[in-house]
């Protein structure tokens, strides 16, 4: 604090009574400083020695000629994964962001107050199941339980145009697809979003739903007039913690998709695109040398992807920051 | 448009709990009706019972008639919803939606009525409320920046002008100057002087300057004693109860020995 001018000099005694005088120093004030700036700059190292991590160790593969990589080239070995990977996490947002959002409201403004504490602690309670558990699940109860349904889209609508696209291809007899992978994920996310919704949907002002009602607003109205507007920043940022999770899920995929080579958007069949942290976690025991290099580096490429689907959703959040009732 | 509001023997109650007891009164069009009384002995609630708003709250409900033009708000067949859409409100502090713009601030109402509003129409509207509302010339020429934007006593004449908007046959004002500062609060004060033109205005105050100044007639409630039913203890012209009370509690009151 030498920076204060308002400081009094040493050798000028001050003639304010001692009871006004500056305290040297308030030990609690300058703890709990200590404490939030050290977490905060803490968050920002791990990040750091994260990336430094993943960059060191992919630059070999990354540098390397295509033909010295045990799994051939690294942009066209990386492509299917990565778009494996955002095709089924954008698939199980699909699914779990609507559900969630409804779970949200029928719990924060339907249903009766007991009932709405019980089914939040059942919310919280899924979000503890580990994931080989729910990648059990998906191979033992849901995948067989989906398989003739698959059966029946790929035979009704899958020689369809534009349809053919994502129903065709030889159907799976196993139902282990893409798409009982997105279904896993999207009940693995469905906790954690539906919890922070929950949350920030309570925190809609008491004001401005009963401006809505006071207008003649049905309860529906209402959601949208007033809840749903002002929770959508919040609704983004719970959407971005399941993402995380969808996107960086690895032993639920591993366990429940029988996966093949190269991408496609068809969901049906049993030749379906892997992950990224899928195929590491398959690959990575038995890799050496640079294959662990270009496994890494895939790694980074998940890292990048996770990075920049968090900034645009920032960024559009902050378009409307003006709008968002904080000021 | 205006309409006039009688209220026969209404007993309003939370749950178990007897919250106001047997009301009367008729309210008459185009007038100003302020309602004062302590904090807690059931005006706000009487003034919510008006447009039904007081349900919101789970477990209340209502015994008794509110007449609006002879039509029993109460009545099995009255969908609450569309009771609140003729009979409007402004609350004690200004709460224009924060995510929207001035403009649809002002036709949040008139949207929830017609899914389809062509962009002439709505401009009319948007024009013709706020120059109800004392608030065009002010914000003309920024309807589309948020109405969290404006001043405290801007963002409640915004809210007025939200209200007439739907064009309104009753409008409740629950201490609509409670959170503003003098200069605003003459604002709503003239603005209200104006808005009897039109609408039967009902306007629950604290401040007993605001009462006198603005309405033709005043309601006092009292609770006899704390944990009983809050009730009317008088109503009549401002004129009288300011100056010549029938009751002893209402002439304390006024005068301010209220023990």
């Amino acid at each position: 604090m030498t920076t204060d001018t308002r400081e009094p000099r040493v050798d000028e005694p001050s003639s304010a009574p001692t009871s006004l005088l500056r305290d040297r120093r308030r030990f609690g004030d300058s703890l709990f400083k200590g404490v939030a700036t050290g977490s905060g700059t803490l968050i920002l190292i791990i990040l750091a020695a994260v990336a430094t991590f993943l960059v060191g160790l992919s630059i070999p593969a990354l540098t390397a000629p295509g033909d010295e990589l045990p799994y051939g080239p690294f942009w066209s070995w990386v492509f299917p994964y990565a778009a494996g990977t955002v095709w089924a996490a954008a698939l199980a947002m699909l699914f779990a962001v609507p559900v969630a959002i409804g779970v949200a409201l029928f719990i924060t403004h339907f249903a009766p107050r007991r009932l709405a504490q019980g089914l939040g602690y059942i919310i919280d309670l899924l979000a503890a199941v580990p994931s080989v558990v729910f990648g059990l699940w998906g191979i033992n109860v849901l995948a067989p339980m989906v398989q003739p349904i698959y059966g029946w889209l790929n035979s009704t609508v899958g020689s369809w145009p534009v349809f053919s696209l994502i129903f065709g291809g030889q159907v799976s007899g196993t139902g282990r697809t893409i798409l009982t992978v997105a279904l896993v994920l999207a009940v693995m996310c469905l906790p954690i979003i539906t919890a922070v919704t929950r949350e920030v949907f309570l925190q809609t002002p008491r004001l401005h739903e009963e401006a809505s009602l006071a207008l003649g607003a049905t309860r529906w109205e209402m959601i949208r007039q007033a809840v749903l507007p002002f929770g959508t920043p919040g609704l983004v940022s719970a959407c971005m913690l399941g993402l995380g999770r969808a996107l960086g899920e690895t032993m639920a995929v591993a366990m429940v998709l029988s996966p093949g080579a190269g991408f496609h958007f068809q969901l049906l069949t049993s030749s379906n695109p892997n992950s990224i942290a899928a195929n590491i976690a398959l690959q990575f025991p038995e890799a050496f040398g640079l294959g662990r290099n270009q496994l890494i580096a895939s790694g980074l490429v998940l890292f990048v992807i996770t990075l920049i689907v968090n900034m645009a959703a920032r960024a559009i959040v902050a378009r409307r920051a003006e709008f968002s009732g904080a000021n | 448009m205006s309409k006039r509001i009688e209220i026969k023997d209404l007993n309003i109650y939370y749950g178990k709990f007897h919250a106001v007891k047997d009301v009367n009164m008729v309210i008459e069009p185009r007038s100003v009706t302020a309602f004062i009384g302590s904090s807690g002995c059931g005006k706000s609630t009487v003034l919510r019972s008006l447009n039904r708003m007081h349900e919101v709250i789970p477990g209340a409900y209502c015994e008794g008639s509110v007449l609006l033009d002879g039509v029993d708000l109460y009545d099995q067949a009255v969908d609450p919803v569309r009771v609140r859409r003729h009979v409007g409100m402004v609350f004690q502090r200004p709460n224009p939606f924060p995510t929207m713009s001035i403009k649809e601030n002002v036709l949040a109402g008139v949207r929830l009525n017609k899914a389809r509003l062509t962009r002439a129409e709505g401009d009319e509207i948007v024009e013709k409320s706020l120059k109800g509302a004392n608030l065009w010339n002010e914000v003309k020429d920024r309807l589309d920046r948020p109405g969290s934007g404006l001043s405290g006593g801007q963002q409640q004449r915004l809210c007025i002008a939200r209200a007439i908007a739907v064009a309104p046959d009753v409008l409740l004002m629950d201490e609509p100057c409670s959170a503003l500062d003098p200069i605003s609060t003459l604002a709503i004060e003239d603005l209200i002087k104006e808005l009897k033109e039109t609408y039967t205005v009902v306007i629950v105050t604290h401040n007993m300057q605001q009462a006198a100044r603005v309405s033709d007639q005043t309601a006092f409630f009292n609770l006899k004693e704390h944990g009983k039913p809050g009730e009317l203890i008088e109503i009549g012209s401002t004129e009288k109860i300011f100056h010549n009370p029938d009751q002893k509690a209402t002439e304390d009151y006024i005068t301010g020995r209220f023990g």
